[in-house]
């Protein structure tokens, strides 16, 4: 325990304004966003019904909906699973030590500092028909040309390769850190014990790393359903045909394209009901870790 | 025998480094191509870039689309607002967390564990569950199309409260006892002692700022209205967007998100071993 200054007033004075941007600017709209779900309310909610939880209801029941619903799901698997097991596989290989062995780390995760406009703008170049790289791979090597524009399961695929790519660095940052605590003596025993390297991956490394694991899985998961939309943005706007109209953007279009704001601050509550049970399991697994994002 | 066995597994040790050298080499530039692409092709004219095969050589266009881009999309403003933008809430959010960790950890007051719960708790509140809102409120407070929506909703920091309470409870715990003795305060005990020694957290929790509002996208794109206004990531869209014949012009959209990407590149390898070390810190329990 570290000893303390005897004043009173002045840590109260100390923690007032970061106390008063979190009144204001989260809890204060977060609260109106649960109250703004039981109202039928136009942009600038300048007239309002109440209307319970009718809301609710309309979301729960609109087919729409419950695509973008599914759809975020089968895109926040995809990204936190090819995600996770590429930068695993990475971060084991930048882990040896070897000559360069930081310099390789660099060069592995400098992506971290991308936006996710930035990955959408680059994997639209990449994926276009003609000009980009993608096709032409594809197509010498396999004689293939997929339609990534305008097949509904190829751009789901494309916003995919894009999301896990953005992610990668900061996936391989916190492996490598997870990777540092797993003691060599362990392995080396497991491997004087006639373990192969397969064995020893799997019964010591990767237990071992399970924390790290979890709250990369977690992290992954809020980086899918919202750090995404400037990267479906750019790409896609959501379509062809709703195809990678993801939770995000279904709010975003709702709130300032279509101005419903109730039905908007319904699915804001979706939203958070969603990231709360992920805190939550990510508290009772890992305990006190930190979120990078902001 | 025993020597042919050892030659043996020298050998193998040095095939499996060379494999190893290998593999990464593989890694780093699978992971650095896009980048690398889109570089190639902001220096191509838009004739080259839709030649088949694609080409991957350097092109003879690259200052007509930079300069393309930057004057054309205005990407000199949006850069310079997202800078003052990036830098403020930088700097806000650090000296707020700085002040918050210093009250928790080097202070008694009622109510203490659940005032340092109350700020952690806004780590579930992204802006996506409160963006209706949030955005009337703005408004009402006139803020809308202004620098001030753009940093001081964003001035909290449970991310760096959460690190500088780690950082400095790992500390000598008569720290404060020694400072008093001296008859140094609690604000010149931050600046003079606290601070020094907190410089890799402060390097990684700037990389992180920086870079996460250098890449703000949605809350802009929402509540500026005013191109003067707006902050780079937007450009994107605009780059991305169709030009007046209908089409990309993809050798200046690729030179503008070279541009994008720059500055918070900087930063970051100017950074990283901050960085680095500050988020190895933050792992160990």
């Amino acid at each position: 325990m570290q000893s303390k200054f005897p004043h009173r007033s002045l840590p109260l004075l100390l923690l007032f304004p970061t106390i008063a941007v979190c009144v204001i600017f989260l809890y204060y709209p977060l609260a109106r966003s649960f109250e703004w779900s039981l109202y039928r309310a136009a942009f600038m909610g300048l007239r309002r019904i109440y209307v319970g939880f009718q809301n609710y209801l309309r979301l729960f029941t609109s087919p729409d909906y419950l695509y973008s619903l599914s759809i975020s799901f089968l895109f926040a698997a995809s990204v936190v699973m090819l995600g996770l097991s590429i930068s695993l596989t990475i971060a084991m290989l930048a882990n040896r030590k070897i000559r360069g062995a930081r310099i390789y780390r660099i060069a592995l995760i400098w992506p971290y500092a991308l936006s996710a406009a930035v990955a959408g703008t680059l994997w639209r170049f990449l994926f276009n028909p003609t000009a980009g790289a993608v096709n032409y791979f594809l197509n010498s090597l396999f004689g293939l040309k997929p339609d990534w524009v305008t097949s509904p399961n190829l751009a789901l695929l494309s916003v995919i390769v894009a999301a896990v790519w953005k992610n990668l660095g900061y996936n391989i940052v916190f492996f490598l850190a997870g990777l540092q605590n797993v003691p060599g003596e362990l392995l080396e025993a497991a491997r004087i014990d006639g373990a192969g390297a397969w064995r020893c991956f799997w019964r010591v490394t990767f237990p071992l790393l399970s924390p790290t694991t979890f709250f990369l899985f977690v992290m992954n998961t809020i980086y899918a359903f919202f750090g995404t939309f400037g990267l479906i943005d750019v790409m896609t706007k959501g379509g062809p045909i709703n195809a990678t109209n993801i939770l995000i953007y279904n709010l975003y279009r709702d709130a300032f394209q279509h101005n419903k704001w109730g039905l908007a601050a319904t699915q804001s509550v979706v939203l958070f009901v969603l990231v709360v049970i992920l805190t939550l399991i990510q508290f009772r697994t890992t305990g006190r870790r930190v979120h990078y994002g902001a | 025998m025993g020597l042919r066995r050892l030659n043996y597994y020298r050998a193998r040790k040095k095939a499996f480094i060379i494999l190893t050298h290998l593999a990464l080499l593989i890694a780093a530039f699978a992971i650095a191509f896009p980048v690398i692409f889109a570089l190639i092709k902001s220096t191509q004219s838009t004739a080259q870039i839709f030649s088949y095969p694609p080409k991957f050589t350097i092109g003879r266009s690259a200052l007509e689309n930079y300069a393309v881009a930057w004057n054309d999309y205005n990407l000199g403003r949006l850069m310079l607002n997202t800078f003052i933008v990036a830098l403020s809430v930088m700097v806000g959010k650090t000296l707020l967390s700085l002040f918050a960790a210093l009250a928790i950890v080097f202070f008694d007051f009622p109510f203490k564990n659940l005032i340092f719960f109350f700020i952690l708790i806004t780590l579930m509140m992204p802006i996506p569950v409160r963006i209706v809102p949030l955005f009337d409120l703005v408004r009402k407070f006139g803020w809308g199309d202004t620098f001030w929506a753009l940093t001081i909703p964003f001035f909290a920091s449970a991310t760096g409260t959460f690190l500088f309470r780690q950082h400095f409870m790992s500390f000598p715990t008569s720290l404060v006892d020694a400072a008093r003795v001296d008859g140094v305060g609690p604000l010149r005990f931050l600046w003079q002692i606290l601070v020094p020694m907190s410089m890799n957290t402060i390097g990684a929790l700037a990389v992180i700022e920086f870079v996460y509002m250098w890449n703000q996208y949605l809350w802009p794109l929402i509540i500026i209205s005013s191109n003067k206004n707006q902050l780079i990531q937007i450009g994107l869209k605009m780059l991305t967007g169709a030009g007046p014949q209908g089409m990309i012009n993809w050798g200046v959209a690729m030179a503008g998100t070279v541009i994008t990407m720059l500055p918070p590149l900087i930063v970051f390898l100017l950074l990283q071993e901050q960085f680095m070390r500050g988020f190895a810190l933050a792992e160990e329990k």
